[in-house]
């Protein structure tokens, strides 16, 4: 791993300002950031610490839903989320291993937008507000392909806002290797309709099961979907599974997850 | 380099460290402290797994400086004041939940912090609790066992023997 | 009662302790003073020609020490392979040169040709990136399927063999004829092809090597993590670096794993002696995972077509097979002993088959080494036979379990000569499947697949009987099949004049318990405490000699090795006890660690034997040396032939081809067990690992001889939510006959008997539950791969 500058500022202004600093990158629970930078894959000059900001820590219900501090470790959510969004608690509970979820945040999991990652899935399937350094975005507009965001250069998620559906379930089919989804699937309910958000399948990263969607606000149950079949074109062909097994997994998992919404 | 300072089993230490310096590698060799181990380069295998602030983490997966000042606690801590075996460490030794031994200071770790949240934890919990801990040996049989009985359950009857 | 000391009884490890609290001592935890760090520059491409290295690139770069490269080895000699197999019309194998570092080409990914030295670990590792990237490398083809290597004269792993072809080898050529009649005349022919999954052995504890030079004496010494230190030995002195053996010590201390991967030599270990002899410092080298996953030997990766020729009620008559075995660019130590001597002899299971023949080519290819890895040659075997008897049961409609009966050896068999070379001295085969029969509780499997069904789940069982051969052995038979080397081990018992005992011994235990387990046996023969018992292993200048641990070896062969000397020990103790006490010899009788006179109570304690022998005050000085001290020497008769049953019951989900292995059960026989507990670890390990062939592991390359499952990110190791708990039992117990304590080993039972079994479960859960077009998938049954069959 090349050598950089560590920095661990205690506010937001102070971790805007140090970003701003050539070659200046994010580090929040670094489950993410340190393999790549073992693997030469990232070298950031200087590394900014974000997990010192009390302000970006935690878990509260507030304006327009269920906000979580960027910050926020995945086991945190587990624990704190499960009474005011048990879709979301669950789905933070089985994001890697205790030791991943002691450490790896939220922030660094929507920011990343790994393709095969969970937190993306809930994000879009709530029709969250990611807010950050400078702005808020909305999910539809936020994810933009694999590894690709909105966020610019220097920008940094500081919280999450999720929107709490009426019934929820995230249902996720491991990658026997990584133990990320090789294909999972949020479905969320919600009065002005149904969200279906598949990870783990597609090469264009996260995206909506619009005709699942469709579908399920006419008929929340699994048999609504029954007669569609999820299209192979764009699915992820690799080792662990083909675009068809991916395609199959769609309708399987979104079928699962309606069952098991709650 | 700059001087690195946190509380490792209960006592203030400090070592040089750089801004790429890992939690491991600051264990073992700026402290000499080598029960921890490297099985991994990819933060999967567990071998790694050290508490800071009471919580399990791979310390191959932080940087040194970012604990600072936190407590750390690894293997080499775990034994009772008197230096016999811990109750975890016990039940491995009595479970026969190790073999070669690599793996095992991480397992420990992640068990006893496993049981500080979840004093009876089932067999699934268990296993689902040890995902991030790869062992090539003991086909995780005898861990588990170990795990339930450090939880003071009879680990022979879960195991239906 | 089961007992609490001594033989048989489950005495807890005395090793643990210092695992359990951090105090084990494994290569890389140690730290030499003025040590410098070793860095390998590896080949990014399977296969090329090394155009140019620039180590200028690199010479003057922050605390850059040294710079080797495949020149600073031409001349020495190359790591070579143990065994000599001739192919079918006689001649030799092509046996190409193993350098310590690549010179001229690059063979595979993960081919190391050049090392960068440094001061510090970070120094070297940005040095051997800037040195790849000021590397130049003409890049080849890639030569990966092992059908189109043998096919293709013009693309070579090495220049001077034309067909990529290392050996074609036929057991027993003189046979063939016969099978090929007994096949044609055989009322029913069942043929599978299937593929033996190339695994990656993935030991915790990565490889790692330190080498230190003693310029005052001359003498080097290396530490590695290794099952045995002086083949090791021997490997660099004799054929690499032409050290005398005398010259080099290697130790092994704590090793975190092997399953075969720590045997052999590695280039790496003659490059840290090399380089610390040209610095003058200790040099070290770690592994990083993702080295272990590219420049380990891997396991198995046999692609097979295997022929069964039976009658209509299920009998079988003539086993014959055809595979293609990948040995790598380079053939491994025990490389070409493993798809034929312990594959090809198996090959008639446990059953009364009149002819068998097998058929192995074995090829090169652009990809990383290919040895023994946990059963070695033997799962290979089981996995062909018990998949294709399996498909005669279906073919036929036959009873798995009924046919099993019918083709097994019955225990007034033995001994009994297979058609394949090989006498099985003794066995229970039939108690053995009667047990798992019982312990998985066959007769209930309906309701349990009925209670699967409500869950939406298929459920399946497999069996598999299987037998296997450890402790390879005699050392003048093994010559004669080529080995180069004799498969004896050794021992020496070291009566301290207090009365403790050390003993040197030849095994390596990394993992196994051997500190626990031999104590036992020596406490039980002297009638000592366990405790004042010490084993020493792992360190060429400490023990004798030794052939290290492998094959599940270690009590049988290194284990009968002390007990002869033990038996010295007695003997010469005798000789003590009758100066002392003014009898006979012949009337001194040794039991419960006292030395009698028959008939009377006159008594000397093993203590004071001992004690006398090293202050010889009252001592037979005229024809007795002082001192109490014995070493042997040990060359089984045979090999051993632990066997047993094993039964898996499986889940699949329909939904998403997931298969969820639910119970297993293993009835083995082992011969005599020394202590049941870690016995049974033993076998928890092997299936673990057999479930993670069967279900998990896959080892990809792709056609550019990338190693697409490169880190655990891709390479699914089995975690414990992967395995269920195991129902083990060793009672069925039929000691070996030809090693003085009765045992046949057990290390590599599990990762044998378990993958047909599971295979065959999975078979069975989707025939029932109505997938009949599905006759055989290949592993890993990934579930992408059994979805895929179920909508084929
Ligand atoms: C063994 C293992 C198993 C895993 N399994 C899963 C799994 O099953 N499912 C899953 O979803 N994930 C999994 N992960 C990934 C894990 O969830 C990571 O924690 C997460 O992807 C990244 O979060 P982090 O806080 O660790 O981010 P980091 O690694 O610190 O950063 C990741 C990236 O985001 C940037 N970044 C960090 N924080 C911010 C921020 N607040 N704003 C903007 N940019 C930021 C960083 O610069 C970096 O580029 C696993 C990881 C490991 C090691
Ligand atoms: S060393 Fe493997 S997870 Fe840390
Ligand atoms: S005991 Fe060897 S890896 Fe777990």
């Amino acid at each position: 791993m090349h050598n950089f500058e560590f920095v661990k500022p205690s506010s937001i202004a102070d971790a805007v300002a140090a970003l701003a600093a050539e070659g200046a990158q994010p580090l929040s629970g670094g489950q993410t950031l340190l393999p790549t930078m073992k693997q030469r894959l990232a070298a950031p000059e200087v590394l900014v610490s974000l997990t010192g900001i009390p302000e970006m820590q935690g878990v509260c219900t507030g304006d327009g839903g269920l906000h979580i501090g960027g910050a926020t470790p995945h086991a945190v959510v587990a624990r704190e989320a499960a009474s005011h969004y048990p879709a979301l608690a669950a789905l933070a509970g089985g994001i890697g291993d205790p030791a991943v979820r002691n450490r790896g945040t939220i922030g660094g999991s929507v920011a990343n937008n790994d393709p095969a990652a969970c937190y993306p899935a809930a994000v879009l399937a709530s029709g969250v507000t990611v807010v950050t350094s400078t702005r808020k975005i909305a999910a539809d507009d936020y994810f933009q392909g694999m590894f690709t965001t909105a966020l610019e250069e220097g920008e940094f998620i500081t919280s999450v806002i999720f929107r709490i559906p009426q019934a929820a379930a995230y249902v996720k089919f491991n990658q026997p290797a990584s133990r990320f989804a090789l294909t999972a699937v949020f479905v969320a309910k919600f009065a002005d309709g149904v969200r279906v958000a598949v990870t783990g399948a597609s090469n264009n990263g996260v995206f909506r099961w619009e005709e699942a969607e469709d579908a399920l606000t006419a008929d929340f149950s699994a048999g609504a979907i029954a007669g569609l079949t999820a299209s192979a074109e764009d699915m992820i062909s690799d080792l662990h599974g083909s675009a068809a097994y991916r395609a199959n997994l769609v309708k399987v998992l979104t079928g699962r997850a309606v069952t098991a919404a709650r | 380099m700059t001087k690195v300072t946190m509380t490792v089993n209960g006592k203030s230490v400090s070592a040089e460290a750089e801004g790429r310096t890992l939690l491991v590698n600051y264990l073992r060799e700026g402290l000499g402290l080598t029960g921890t181990h490297v099985g991994c380069d990819t933060s999967q295998c567990g071998a790694c797994v050290v508490h800071v602030d009471g919580k399990a983490v791979k310390s191959c997966t932080v940087f040194a400086m970012d604990v600072a000042g936190s407590e750390v606690r690894t293997i080499e801590g775990m034994a009772n004041a008197d230096g016999s075996l811990g109750v975890v460490q016990q039940a491995f030794q009595d479970h026969h939940g190790l073999q070669c031994g690599f793996c095992t200071p991480g397992m420990v770790m992640t068990t006893a912090a496993l049981l500080a949240n979840n004093p009876k934890p089932t067999e699934a919990e268990v296993r689902h609790e040890l995902e991030g801990n790869i062992c090539r040996c003991t086909g995780y049989h005898n861990i588990v066992k170990a795990v339930l009985a450090a939880s003071g359950q009879d680990a022979g009857a879960m195991a239906a023997e | 009662m089961p007992k609490d000391t001594g033989i048989g009884a489950s005495t807890k490890r005395r090793e643990d302790v210092r695992f359990l609290t951090g105090r084990g001592v494994y290569t890389d935890d140690l730290s030499l003073f003025g040590q410098a760090h070793a860095v390998m520059v590896r080949s990014t491409v399977a296969h090329g020609r090394i155009v140019s290295i620039d180590t200028s690139a690199v010479e003057s770069m922050p605390g850059v020490l040294a710079v080797f490269t495949g020149e600073d080895f031409k001349d020495v000699g190359g790591n070579p392979a143990g065994w000599l197999i001739n192919s079918r019309d006689g001649t030799p194998m092509r046996e190409p040169k193993r350098p310590v570092l690549a010179h001229g080409k690059v063979r595979h990914v993960g081919d190391a040709y050049a090392a960068v030295i440094a001061e510090s670990y970070a120094q070297a590792k940005d040095a051997a990136q800037v040195l790849s990237d000021a590397t130049e490398i003409e890049e080849l083809p890639a030569i990966v399927d092992m059908k189109a290597a043998a096919a293709d004269a013009s693309n070579r792993v090495h220049d001077e063999i034309p067909d990529n072809i290392c050996f074609d080898w036929g057991w027993i050529e003189d046979n063939r004829a016969a099978v090929d009649a007994a096949m044609k005349a055989a009322p029913h022919v069942v043929t599978l092809e299937l593929t033996n999954n190339r695994l990656v052995p993935n030991a915790m504890e990565p490889r790692a090597s330190i080498g230190e030079y003693f310029p005052g004496t001359g003498d080097y010494k290396l530490t590695t993590t290794s099952q045995n230190p002086h083949l090791t030995r021997l490997l660099i002195c004799a054929f690499v670096m032409g050290i005398p053996e005398n010259k080099l010590q290697v130790v092994a201390p704590d090793v975190g794993g092997g399953f075969g991967s720590k045997i052999y030599h590695y280039g790496e270990e003659a490059l840290v002696l090399a380089a610390a002899k040209r610095l003058g410092r200790p040099v070290r080298w770690t592994a990083e995972r993702t080295e272990s996953f590219l420049s380990d030997a891997h396991g198995r990766d046999h692609v097979t077509k295997i022929e069964l020729g039976c009658t209509k009620e299920g009998d079988i008559l003539a086993i014959r097979t055809e595979t293609y075995a990948n040995v790598g660019a380079y053939l491994s130590n025990f490389s070409t002993a493993t798809p034929t001597f312990l594959h090809g002899t198996l090959m008639a299971g446990p059953y009364k088959v009149p002819h068998v023949y097998v058929n192995v080519k074995t090829v090169f290819t652009n990809t990383a080494p290919v040895d023994a890895y946990r059963g070695a040659g033997r799962p290979e075997a089981t996995y062909s036979i018990e998949r294709v008897v399996d498909k005669m049961c279906r073919e036929l409609g036959l009873d798995p379990f009924e046919v099993r009966r019918r083709n097994l050896l019955t225990p007034d068999q033995f001994p009994y000569t297979t058609p394949v070379g090989l006498v099985y001295d003794t066995g229970n085969y039939q108690a053995t499947l009667d047990k798992a029969v019982d312990l998985a509780d066959v007769a209930g499997f309906e309701a349990r697949r009925a209670e699967s069904a409500k869950r939406g789940k298929l459920r399946g069982m497999g069996l598999s009987t299987w037998i296997e051969a450890c402790g390879i052995a005699p050392s003048h038979l093994v010559g004669v099949l080529g080995a180069r080397v004799g498969l004896y081990d050794a021992a020496t018992v070291r009566v301290n004049a207090t009365g403790t005992i050390s003993v040197m011994t030849g095994a390596h235990s990394h993992g196994q318990g051997h500190e626990t387990v031999f104590p036992q046996i020596v406490a039980e023969k002297l009638g000592i405490p366990a405790s004042s018992v010490e084993i020493v292993h792992g360190d060429t200048a400490k023990i004798p000699f030794g052939m290290g641990s492998y094959g599940s070896r270690s009590l049988a062969v290194a284990g009968s090795a002390m007990d002869r000397a033990i038996d010295k020990i007695i003997a010469k103790g005798k000789k003590i006890a009758a100066h002392m006490l003014e009898a006979a010899e012949g009337d001194i009788t040794f039991a419960d660690g006292k030395f009698s006179v028959a008939g009377t109570d006159k008594a000397k304690t093993f203590g004071e034997i001992a004690f006398s022998a090293y202050v010889p005050h009252n001592y037979p000085l005229e024809t007795l040396e002082p001192g109490l001290e014995e070493t042997a020497f040990y060359d089984p008769a045979n090999f051993t032939y632990p066997a047993g049953a094993y039964i898996c019951e499986v889940e699949v989900d329909e939904g998403t081809g997931k298969v969820d292995v639910v119970a297993f059960t293993c009835a083995d026989d082992f011969g005599n067990v020394m202590n049941p507990m870690i016995v049974e670890g033993q076998v928890h390990g092997g299936v673990g690992q057999g479930i993670g062939q069967a279900v998990l592991e896959s080892t990809s390359y792709d056609e550019n001889g990338q190693l697409l499952t490169g880190s655990y990110m891709d390479y699914a190791m089995p975690r414990a939510d992967d395995v269920p708990f195991y129902t083990v039992d060793h009672s069925c117990s039929t000691p070996c006959t030809h090693n003085p304590l009765g045992v046949k080993g057990c290390g590599e039972a599990g990762a044998i008997g378990s993958p047909p079994a599971v295979v065959n479960a999975v078979i069975d859960a989707l025939q029932r539950g109505g997938h009949s077009h599905v006759t055989h998938i290949d592993m890993p049954v990934s579930p992408n791969r059994v979805w895929q069959a179920m909508n084929a």
